[in-house]
């Protein structure tokens, strides 16, 4: 039996190597040291998973970069990079309504996703699960949401501002009808797959509604009401920049006409990042708790 | 109103009863009649099988006994009253286990228990009954887990469990072993003579298994081939319980009705060439 263990890999440096012949003792050491530790292995899988992500976002800031080079107007990546430490420097400060920190404009934008997204999935999943459940209400519900999902969210804020007679419920009704359908649609979508086995074990068993909701119905839609509040949410903080360029007040996206008002460009590039970056963490957020509520 | 001595023996005799059942479905593509003038009675207390060729209508027929669907023509009756729906006292043994994959073995048992005797009795009287469910099928060890990390025979036994848990009437069988090995087959099928021996409950089981249906039953209802399917035949198996398989498999007797059973599959009702 052999003592030495030498990789494919291995093999193919030493075969490039200049000197092969000379450094036989890498060969020959025991077995277990060659091997390389369990640390080592897992931090090259790190970085190997890492790679790709890096590098795709450096080819995003090189061509960010060449374009702002031949575009003078647009700033580059130093430039932003410089205006960005600024602004975070100080992000909670409060001058006057109109002028407050990035960090009151965020949660500003937050908290009205969070209201019209909470709302939406409030009247939205249920509503999934009752036209999931009932075949008459599903083709009753079949024509509205046919219609009135494909309409662009903010053709519902004029609405939004004549019934509310204000700008922030306005801004929050066009999140909650924008982020409503994908829950409902998911929802019933999957209450409508739920498998005859188990509605016929319901059967059987005589069991309750109640009973059919929670220990059927729920857990097998969990899954698919999951994507659309993912969905919903993608949605939602999709559409509060451009409600809130058009309300105004404090907001992500207010602020950004506002900068865009100043012609200060690099903080336009800023929010966008911003928005971005949030929008990938709620998402991120949600994929994870969708996934701890799987029950596979 | 007293039942005279009559209607008590009629109901012994006649206790899950189909008369002149038709069932027509009606689909996309049209009509499709797959029952026609079936007529079999079951004694309280016996063990019926029904075999036939794949698609003639067995599992119709037991889905009308669980009340599953609704004949187009014709009565069904348990223990003297129309059957209009499924419930407690027809429990079903499904041929794929049809448990829930997000409760564990003991929690799909007990939402069973849950539903039949909640209400009438207390908390711990119900946790008692699912674990003497689970331990009459062997599956002590196993409650605490869920369907997909236990092998088929453990989920169909879960199946057993969950449907004998219900201390139902009439049990109902669909292939309930159709899915397993061969070995694990067998083991199953003593497990549920012994079973049906102490619980004493009415069972129709469909299956595809010749051995199965001479071994379990004490009749076997013997169902032509479909469209318009209807019952051929029914055998009587007059061999003595308890039944030991292996001296089964040297019984004269034992052979004549298994062979009676395959005369009438192959000879009588051969599938037409498909
Ligand atoms: N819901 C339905 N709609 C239309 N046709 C049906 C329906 N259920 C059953 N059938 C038809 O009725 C016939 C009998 O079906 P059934 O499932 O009872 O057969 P089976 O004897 O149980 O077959 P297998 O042994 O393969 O399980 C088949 O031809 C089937 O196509
Ligand atoms: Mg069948």
């Amino acid at each position: 039996m052999s003592a030495v263990s030498i990789s494919k890999k291995d093999i193919k440096t030493i075969m490039k190597s200049d000197q092969t012949i000379v450094k036989p003792a890498a060969a020959v050491t025991p077995p277990v040291a060659a091997r390389p530790s369990m640390l080592a292995l897992k931090s090259r899988a790190f970085f190997q998973w890492l790679l790709p992500p890096v590098f795709g976002l450096l080819l995003l800031v090189a061509i960010w970069a060449l374009i702002s080079y031949q575009s003078p107007n647009l700033p580059g990546p130093l430039p932003t990079w410089q205006a960005a430490t600024e602004l975070f420097s100080d992000p909670f400060y409060i001058n006057d309504p109109n002028d407050q920190g990035i960090g009151w404009n965020i949660l500003a934008s937050l908290e009205r996703v969070a209201l019209g997204f909470g709302l939406a999935a409030l009247v939205g999943i249920p509503l999934g699960f009752i036209i999931g459940r009932f075949q008459f209400i599903s083709r009753m519900a079949a024509p509205v949401i046919g219609i009135l999902r494909p309409v662009s969210p903010l053709a519902w804020l004029p609405i939004g501002l004549l019934v509310f007679k204000a700008a922030d419920p306005a801004a929050i009704w066009v999140i909650f009808i924008s982020a409503i359908w994908p829950m409902i649609i998911n929802t019933a979508v999957g209450v409508s797959k739920v498998p005859q086995d188990y509605m016929n074990v319901a059967k059987v068993l005589n069991l309750s509604e109640w009973k059919i909701v929670t220990k059927i119905l729920f857990p097998f839609v969990l899954p698919y009401m999951m994507t659309g509040v993912r969905l919903s949410i993608g949605v939602a903080w999709l559409v509060i920049v451009a409600a809130e360029m058009l309300t105004g007040g404090v907001g992500i996206g207010f602020w950004v006409w506002d900068e865009w008002n100043n012609l200060n460009v690099e903080h336009i590039i800023i929010a966008i990042f911003v928005v971005g970056i949030v929008g990938l963490l709620l998402e991120v957020a949600l994929t994870s708790l969708a996934k701890r509520f799987s029950y596979e | 109103m007293e039942k005279t001595a009559q209607e008590k023996i009629n109901l012994q005799t006649r206790y899950v009863q189909l008369e002149n059942v038709n069932m027509t479905f009606f689909t996309k593509k049209g009509t499709f009649e797959a029952l026609k003038n079936v007529n079999f009675s079951i004694r309280e207390g016996e063990f019926i099988s029904i075999i036939g060729h794949s698609g003639c209508g067995k599992s119709t027929v037991l889905n009308l006994i669980a009340g599953l669907l609704h004949p187009t023509d014709g009565n069904l009756f348990c223990a003297g009253r129309e059957i209009a729906g499924p419930g407690p006292e027809r429990a079903v043994v499904f041929q794929n286990h049809s448990l829930l994959p997000w409760l564990t073995c003991a929690e799909n048992v007990h939402l069973a228990v849950e539903r039949v005797f909640g209400g009438k009795e207390s908390k711990a009287k119900l946790a008692q009954r699912t674990q003497a469910a689970i331990e009459l099928v062997g599956l002590a060890h196993a409650a605490e887990k869920r369907p997909n990390e236990i092998s088929g025979g453990m989920k169909q036994r879960v199946g057993i469990a969950r449907a004998l848990a219900m201390e139902p009437k009439v049990l109902l069988l669909d292939e309930p072993f159709g899915a397993l090995d061969a070995l694990t087959r067998a083991h199953l099928q003593d497990e549920l003579m012994g079973i049906m021996a102490k619980s004493g409950c009415t069972a129709v089981m469909v299956t595809h298994d010749v051995d199965e249906a001479v071994l379990l039953s004490d009749r076997i209802v013997m169902m032509t081939n479909g469209p318009a399917a209807t019952i051929g035949e029914i055998l009587e198996v007059d061999l003595a319980r308890p039944r030991k398989r292996l001296e089964l498999a040297e019984d004269s007797h034992y052979n004549h009705l298994r062979s009676e059973v395959l005369k009438f599959l192959y000879e009588r009702h051969a599938r037409k060439a498909a």
